[in-house]
């Protein structure tokens, strides 16, 4: 737990970027660089923060930074990793170095995920960070493997015959977990105590940790500026987006919701839902509930809470 | 004092590479480079050199860890062949791009479709276009020399590119040879540890990758496009150096009898051999034929080719990939490029060869010194674009 | 010259697009962007410090009592009003 007052000033990530007003990765960024320890670098793939945080010759970013291509941030983290490995041993460098890898959910559930899976199976000592706006929103909000079912998105549109997208979100943590790794964790920018605590945490372990952070997006999620820790929070307070974490295979729910939201508080709010509220499309906002009913209960399960 | 001993191309590589004590090594298997791989891991294993070798998951992250390696300021090599080097296509082009010194040996095998696993040049004549400096070795020895000259060439704060080293798959990669070794220590003294001027590092932070819109992303390439062109000197400085530890004189081209050559074959790696071989027996019935074996591919050494070529009439030039649908393939057109700029009065044909490891045979080649010869005293060409030895 | 042949050329710009400059960004005014401008009530402010951790463009300014905008980024988003827990900040329009 730490105290607001207590963060650093000093802003890593600065002012004059690009990304939209109100963004959630903006703020997601500027938590994530105050959870900092020590000497950091940060591998970054294509994606709205990369593209909006150093367009030649601005760079937002006051530590060193690295982006290389789309699907990649886990390898080219595991080079930088192994880079600093064989420097140290052959007495080039001295002191340890966080490796922070961020990517959205474009370069992490869909073309990055095995770069991904081959970084947490070879065991390199970084953080991964998907911050998940639930779509690829940089090329103009497609639909991706953690678009929820019923989302409106350029490639799953909501359409006469097909409401949105048919498919259901992929389960990022199960992926993570499987592999074995120490820490991976959720977490909401709404709750920013959490967040930052998490990203401190992930650091600190020796080896790879896991980071999933929900990225609420007004332009493509398609809901008022003002209002995007609001949709963070309701996500959480919906039950839609559980906040938990799994340290060494044990899970532990560190948001709990006794009285969870309607998820159609959520639903209404973003425009990307919208048709659903048709009558013809209601079957759509109940398989997405009991989604997150199954959902919540298997989390909830293994977080040893009651359901 | 040297040794000699038996190695494949694939292990004069891999133990190139350890004496030349690099840091880091991410690789995937892929044959007929597979043995250079296994070698390093159990250089790696038995506490033979400091790497870290990242067994990572496919090519494609293969390169992205040696960009990140790189980056980071370590020394780096990787080794690929045909679908691997395809596959990490993308990755070719950033890591020239973000001027990545680092060296990767090629066991070039044909690209599927059909699959086929045996030597040709069509892997990095496919990418040959991505900025990289590309060598081209005939024997496991050169593969020795050149891997050790390339560290030298790509870390040069001059150069600051990648550098490929061209071995022909099975051909070399898995022939042994008596190969002459330096000692380790010499090898430690002409290529002390990588210094980099710039690197991702915590005490300086720059960023890297930003993203180039287009009033600045041609500036950019400009400077990759100097920098290649540049390479030229920096190659022919490394290649006197070496020469003076080794006493291996190597350059851009080399040359067999073409002081007075009538017609000549140029040709890239193990094949120039077999050639030599043959130009060597035509000469014994008096036929005035040469050899030109250019060792750098990219940046293409025009001056030293056009020296090479000489006032020979006719060229046979071989090419083991072919251009689909183009007028000529790829040394071939590059040849006649440099042909036309000097206004040189030769005529050129191509002759595409050994696609899928089919064997180029020394009568194949007797046939296509004694076609050049005929052109050379008439002057006529008749077929400008054949074929060798694919049944009808 | 135009716009496009003022920037720097291929001689002077540093190698493979590498930004030497941490924090360049700071030069670029996005605060242009804006239609509508927070203004804060510094008496009401209970310096909570809400406003400051999820602006994403780093435009509140910490001060000893109270917060205030950097009114050279803020891109009228929002966010600040809508989460001020004692709703004193207003969200004006901007006039030009």
């Amino acid at each position: 737990m730490v105290r607001l007052q207590d963060l650093p000033v000093e802003e890593l990530f600065t002012s004059g970027h690009r990304l939209c007003a109100g963004c959630g990765a903006g703020t997601i960024m500027r938590m994530t660089m105050k959870a900092l320890r020590g000497p950091t670098i940060i591998v970054n793939a294509t994606g709205c923060v990369e593209v909006s945080s150093t367009i030649y010759p601005y760079t937002s970013w006051k530590v060193p930074w690295v982006h290389v291509a789309f699907e990649n941030a886990a390898a080219v983290a595991s080079g930088i990793e192994a880079a600093y490995k064989a420097m140290r041993r052959r007495g080039a460098w001295d002191k340890h170095v966080d490796i922070i890898a961020i990517a959205g959910d474009g370069g992490t559930f869909d073309i990055g995920i095995q770069a991904l899976s081959g970084a947490l199976e070879r065991g390199h000592d970084f953080l991964y960070i998907c911050y998940d706006n639930e779509a690829y929103m940089n090329t103009g909000i497609q639909r991706s493997g953690a678009t929820p079912h019923g989302a409106a998105t350029t490639t799953s549109p909501a359409g006469r015959k097909i409401p949105g997208k048919p498919e259901f979100k992929k389960d990022l943590i199960s992926i993570c977990v499987a592999h074995g790794i120490e820490y991976a964790a959720t977490a909401s920018p709404a709750y920013w105590n959490d967040y930052i605590t998490k990203v401190r945490k992930g650091l600190e372990v020796n080896g790879p940790a896991v980071i999933h952070v929900f990225s609420p997006c007004p332009l493509g999620m398609r809901f008022d500026s003002s209002k995007s820790i609001e949709v963070a929070r309701l996500a959480v307070q919906t039950r839609y987006w559980p906040v938990y974490e799994v340290e060494k295979g044990k899970y532990k729910l560190n948001i709990k919701v006794p009285q969870p939201k309607p998820l159609v508080e959520f639903l209404k709010i973003q425009e990307r839902f919208r048709h659903l509220f048709q009558p013809e499309f209601q079957h759509e906002i109940d398989a997405l509930q009991r989604w997150v009913d199954e959902n919540w209960r298997k989390i909830a399960s293994l977080c040893g809470e009651a359901t | 004092m040297a040794k000699v001993m038996g190695l494949t191309g694939n292990e004069s590589i891999a133990y190139a590479v350890k004496q030349c004590n690099v840091d880091v090594v991410a690789a995937y298997p892929i044959t007929p480079q597979t043995i250079m791989v296994e070698v390093i891991s159990e250089y790696v294993h038995n506490g033979e050199i400091n790497a870290e070798f990242i067994c990572v998951e496919s090519e494609h992250s293969a390169m992205s860890a040696c960009i990140g390696a790189s980056l980071a300021g370590a020394r780096v090599f990787t080794a690929t062949a045909s679908q691997g080097l395809a596959l990490m296509h993308e990755m070719l082009y950033i890591a020239s791009g973000l001027r990545c010194p680092i060296v990767m040996g090629v066991a070039n095998r044909a690209l599927s479709a059909p699959i086929n696993i045996h030597g040709d040049h069509s892997d990095m004549m496919g990418s040959r276009d991505c900025g990289w400096i590309q060598i081209y070795v005939e024997n496991p020895q050169e593969a020795y020399d050149w891997i050790i000259q390339a560290f030298k060439i790509a870390e040069d704060s001059r150069v600051l590119l990648p550098v490929s080293v061209n071995i022909d798959g099975f051909i070399l990669s898995h022939s042994m040879e008596g190969v002459e070794v330096l000692e380790d220590k010499d090898v430690s003294d002409f290529l002390p540890p990588r210094k980099p001027a710039i690197a991702i590092d915590p005490d300086k932070p720059i960023t890297v990758g930003a993203l180039c819109l287009p009033d600045y992303y041609f500036e950019i390439k400009f400077q990759q496009i100097q920098a290649l062109k540049d390479s030229y000197n920096i190659i022919r400085e490394v290649n006197k150096d070496y020469e003076s530890l080794s006493g291996r004189k190597y350059g851009f081209v080399e040359t067999y009898a073409m002081d007075d050559a009538e017609a000549a074959v140029i040709c890239l790696g193990s094949t120039a051999g077999t050639a030599k071989a043959v130009a060597r027996e035509l000469r014994k019935e008096g036929k005035k034929v040469g050899v030109i074996k250019p060792w750098v591919y990219r940046p293409f050494p025009e001056e030293d080719l056009i020296r090479a070529i000489g006032d020979a009439k006719a060229l046979a030039v071989l090419d083991r990939a072919c251009s689909f649908g183009a007028p000529f393939n790829a040394l071939c057109s590059d040849i006649i490029a440099i042909v036309y700029r000097h206004g040189k009065d030769v005529k050129i044909f191509n002759c595409l060869y050994g696609l899928g490891g089919r064997d180029i045979t020394p009568n194949d080649l007797k046939a296509i010194f004694n076609d050049a010869l005929k052109i050379a005293k008439t002057g006529i060409v008749q077929e400008y674009m054949r074929v060798v030895g694919v049944r009808e | 010259m135009s716009e496009l042949e003022k920037k720097l050329g291929w001689k002077s710009l540093p190698i493979g697009g590498y930004l030497l400059e941490p924090g360049s960004a700071m030069k670029y005014k996005t605060g242009e962007w804006r239609a509508f401008r927070p203004v804060i009530d510094q008496k009401r402010c209970i310096n909570c410090l809400i406003c400051w951790i999820y602006c994403p463009d780093s435009a509140i300014i910490r001060l000893e009592k109270y917060v205030d905008v950097n009114y050279d980024y803020c891109k009228g988003c929002g966010i600040c009003a809508n989460e001020c827990p004692v709703k004193c900040i207003t969200m004006v329009e901007e006039r030009r």
